[in-house]
């Protein structure tokens, strides 16, 4: 340990080496509630120093997990197996916008706001908007596959990511993809986009800029109750309108973001819809028009127009503070990522509403309704009883009820340790097979965040012994 | 007891009364939303100098995984607390309030003998009397006018002991008069309209004379009878923020008991700083009987100089217009700790000519921090730089700001990377604009 330290320290900066107890600490969480401590912490200040990390530390034969800010909710950032934790915050800096070819190459470490701040003065702007964007990095985005409310109408973060330079397990630095979509060959870059820091790190990233809208239309849509809001949903979607955002919050979380936020819900909804429509302002006036009037036909007790940014930005501050907000109901969260096509929506709520009764445990939802993405959030406390067993339990009632309702498991948030067990929900031996693959053809072995994604019974040397794997061993290449 | 890392014997857990309360501590649900907020974080990248990973430190020490101990204390004292964590924080977590009883955990345990002796001798001994800091800050005017400066800084004799050299350098010029008014009362012009009591506290009247005068002619212009009541002090709010929590709430006393005998509708304070501890007495004193409803009362009247000329609202100037392009930096115990924005930025829209170009990340401490200008000053320098990089690309030839801290750091700032930019208070700029209007003659000065 005291060698990999001392080339660790030479490779980044004393200042950038974390080995105390006390502040290894800190880097034991991310956004979710699973927990373990790093070996030690490193923080690269450039690529090379990354790629330096990355060979130290397989020359010691420990792992290297990447972390952007630690707000994933998947757990996908936690140190599992000990190791370097490798935070690629320092690595913040937007390189280069390339406003011909609606372009920006960034480093890992810039915040997913940023970019679309600095894309701004021309007009552009990035399009993924997890609602932690104002903190989460693009390293992040692009390890989860990161999602976000306005990935209905734009796709989410593989749709936006056109190439990458990575760092391999051996320690070299190497491009996929590149300046623009359209290329030629496999595309690397799909594959490593959402695989979760297991087989790369990124160091830098490609990323596409489009056009501001010209105009921009916010709707919040007031509901008595969750059904009428559900219905909405699906009648807007039915009737042809593809807006850029629908969003749902039920009563729990709008109690929790009023005070918190002031963003103008009314606190006695039963819940609300928060609606985007953009593009250029003809259609937009139209399509806005045309969803209130689907709101109303649905059962809506009011629809409120917000077109000037003030508002506008209000409106959707509640939203994207509303994951934290919910920290003033309980002091822990397990918030869940399951899909479920959009007119299941209204009976998958009804379940959830069920599961909280049965394991006495609050779930608020708050998510996004127009790609059937629910973000049902079970309130607990850890310090009491056996809460947090129980908030696991219902998880897993969750995700069931979305693989049952013909879903998936995760729609923006990856798998990482909070859904590994439920894989093959999912997926069978073979398609898990299929993917363990990937690993030796990059040649990544268990040098790069072991213990994620995969069912193993969870250790790393399970995830070797699996049988793609151990058929080609660690270091292959295919 | 516990044994900390290197093997000394360290005490795990909080004492006393003044210690991180559960509740508080219990309603981070780490969700990271403040990470980008904290300037300490942006600036290092660190989770360690993070108000997330501060936190996490007050939980370890709760839950006795750590110590008040080496790994942990100097990440709570990079801390500028400046409180925009606590205004991004959508969980209502108390930030503000916690890192300062992490501080007064801290203060029993400090080593190491200039820290304690400097505490002892500003927090027990300059900062609660008037009289004592009027003394020091006249040797130093002295010492800046005589030559005497000029003969340290030629001959260079400073570089002999280090820090002295550079505590030398970053010290406020004095150059101005003081404020010398506490006692007085000053009439409204025209009908009453209001009853205000002016904090004159510590520092603002010998470091900003000036701008106190002229927070004097602004409220009187607009109506208010300004009491400067003559027993107030220092409001305690430097005390606090380093951890001397018995020490800041005698200040606090004596200024609550000064304000509600003037018999005054208003206090007013032209220190965002100071404002934003006033306004949280109740808290402070919520376990003392005799003051817990005097200081909800006089929380409850405190108000910050901008937030209150701006409800007035003011009179506009009636003068010419001055082209004079102005950018402005948030104090953070204005815009965050009292989630004050709009109100200077209203007041200086009223006055003519004024054109306030917004400043990348104006909501961004400058690095003041209080007594961090002088404690943290690697960080505090790092922060000053790149503020006046961010001022200096808006072309303003003026940076107004509403906090004495602020007002010192930016004009630091500015001579050392040699910018001819004039720092000020949002009130002078109003104030000027007042004295150019023809009925006003420029003499009439409160306090001289």
């Amino acid at each position: 340990m005291d060698a990999l330290v001392r080339e660790l320290q030479r490779a980044v900066g004393s200042r950038y080496v974390l080995t105390r107890p006390q502040e290894l600490l800190v880097y034991e969480y991310d956004g979710a509630v699973e927990r373990a401590l790093p070996g030690v912490v490193a923080v690269p200040g450039s690529a090379a120093q990354a790629a330096q990390v990355v060979g130290i530390a397989r020359r010691h034969g420990v792992p290297v997990v990447p972390r952007g800010a630690g707000t994933g909710l998947s757990g996908g950032a936690i140190p599992v197996y000990g190791g370097v934790l490798m935070p690629m915050t320092r690595l913040n800096r937007v390189l280069e916008i390339d406003v011909a070819e609606r372009m920006a190459i960034v480093e890992p470490g810039v915040v997913n706001i940023d970019i679309s701040k600095a894309a701004e003065p021309y007009g552009l702007r990035y399009a993924p908007d997890p609602s932690s964007q104002k903190a989460c990095t693009i390293g992040g985005n692009v390890a989860e596959n990161a999602g976000g409310p306005h990935c209905l109408a734009y796709g989410v973060t593989t749709n936006h990511v056109m190439g990458m330079e990575i760092v391999l397990a051996d320690g070299s630095l190497a491009w996929v993809g590149g300046r623009r979509h359209e290329l030629p060959g496999y595309d690397l870059r799909g594959v490593l986009i959402g695989s979760e820091g297991t087989l790369a790190v990124t160091t830098k990233v490609a990323v596409r800029l489009q056009p501001l809208p010209e105009a921009v239309t916010t709707m919040l849509a007031i509901f008595q109750d969750e059904d009428d809001a559900s219905n909405a949903v699906s009648a807007i979607v039915g009737a042809g309108i593809v807006p850029a955002a629908i969003e749902m919050m039920d009563r729990l979380t709008i109690q929790a973001v009023e005070p918190a936020i002031h963003a103008g819900y009314p606190p006695d909804a039963g819940a609300v819809l928060l609606v985007e429509v953009e593009g250029l302002s003809e259609p937009v006036a139209e399509e806005s028009e045309e969803v209130q009037q689907v709101c109303y036909r649905n059962g809506a007790t009011e629809v409120r127009v917000a077109a000037d940014p003030t508002l506008r930005e209000r409106l959707w501050a509640g939203r994207k503070t509303a994951l934290g907000a919910l920290g003033r109901l309980a002091p822990n969260y397990y918030l869940l990522d399951g899909v479920v096509p959009r007119t299941k929506i209204l009976e998958a709520l009804r379940r959830i509403r069920e599961i909280s009764g049965e394991y006495a445990l609050p779930i608020a939802n708050v998510f996004h309704a127009g790609d059937g993405n629910l973000h049902p959030c079970i309130l607990f406390d850890e310090r009491v009883g056996d809460q947090l067993r129980r908030s696991k339990e219902a998880g897993a009632a969750v995700l069931r009820t979305c693989i049952d309702l013909g879903g998936a498991l995760s729609g923006e948030h990856g798998v990482g340790l909070e859904k590994q067990e439920y894989m093959d929900l999912c997926f069978s031996d073979a398609d898990l097979d299929a993917m363990a693959r990937l690993n030796p053809a990059f040649g990544a072995g268990d040098t790069f965040n072991p213990g994620k994604v995969f069912p193993t019974g969870a250790s790393c040397v399970e995830l070797l012994q699996h049988p793609a794997i151990a058929r080609l061993g660690a270091d292959a290449f295919v | 007891m516990a044994t900390g890392v290197r093997g000394k014997v360290i005490v795990a857990g909080f004492i006393g009364a003044d210690a991180p309360q559960e509740e508080d501590l219990y309603r981070c649900v780490h969700c990271g939303l403040c990470l980008n907020a904290c300037p300490t974080y942006v600036e290092t990248g660190l989770e360690t100098e993070s108000p997330r990973g501060r936190i996490a430190l007050m939980k370890a020490v709760f839950e006795g995984r750590a110590g008040v101990e080496p790994g942990v204390v100097e990440h709570w004292d990079l801390c500028i607390q400046c409180r925009a964590c606590e205004a991004a924080c959508p969980s209502g977590v108390p930030y503000g309030r916690l890192i300062e009883q992490a501080q007064a955990q801290m203060r029993p345990r400090r080593r190491g003998l200039p820290g304690r002796f400097v505490a002892w001798l500003a927090y027990g001994h300059l900062l609660p009397s008037p009289g004592r800091m009027r003394a020091i800050a006249g040797l130093l005017r002295l010492y800046q006018r005589s030559g005497l400066r000029a003969l340290v800084r030629a001959t260079r004799v400073l570089r002999l002991v280090g820090p002295l050299a550079e505590a030398e350098a970053s010290l406020p010029d004095l150059s101005q008069p003081a404020f010398r008014a506490t006692g007085q009362v000053f009439p409204a012009r025209g009908a009453v309209r209001h009853r205000v009591g002016l904090l004159s506290g510590c520092v603002m009247p010998l470091f900003h004379g000036p701008t106190m005068e002229a927070a004097v002619r602004v409220l009187t212009r607009n109506g208010c009878e300004v009491h400067v009541p003559a027993s107030q002090g220092c409001c305690g709010s430097l005390n606090l923020h380093g951890g001397d929590m018995d020490g800041g709430r005698a200040m606090a006393r004596r200024n609550i008991d000064a304000f509600l005998e003037a018999g005054v509708d208003v206090v007013i304070s032209a220190s965002a700083g100071c404002g934003a501890t006033m306004k949280d007495s109740a808290h402070l004193f919520h376990d003392d009987p005799a003051y817990a409803a005097k200081a909800e009362r006089f929380g409850a009247m405190t108000q910050d100089i901008t937030e209150f000329l701006a409800s007035l609202p003011v009179d506009p100037p009636r003068c010419e217009a001055e082209p004079l392009r102005v950018t402005y930096q948030d104090s953070c115990h204005l815009v965050h700790a009292q989630r004050i924005s709009a109100a200077p930025r209203t007041l200086m829209a009223a006055v003519p000519g004024l054109e306030l170009v917004e400043m990348a990340h104006s909501d961004r401490c400058c690095g003041a921090g209080g007594s961090f200008q002088l404690t943290q000053r690697e960080m505090s320098g790092q922060l000053r730089t790149h503020k006046l990089e961010e001022a200096a690309e808006t072309g303003a030839e003026t940076i107004a700001t509403a906090n004495p801290g602020c007002m010192v750091q930016l004009s630091l700032g500015a001579r050392e990377a040699g910018l001819q930019v004039r720092v000020c208070h949002v009130v002078d700029l109003l104030d000027e604009a007042y004295r150019r209007e023809a009925a006003i003659p420029a003499s009439q000065s409160a306090g001289r």
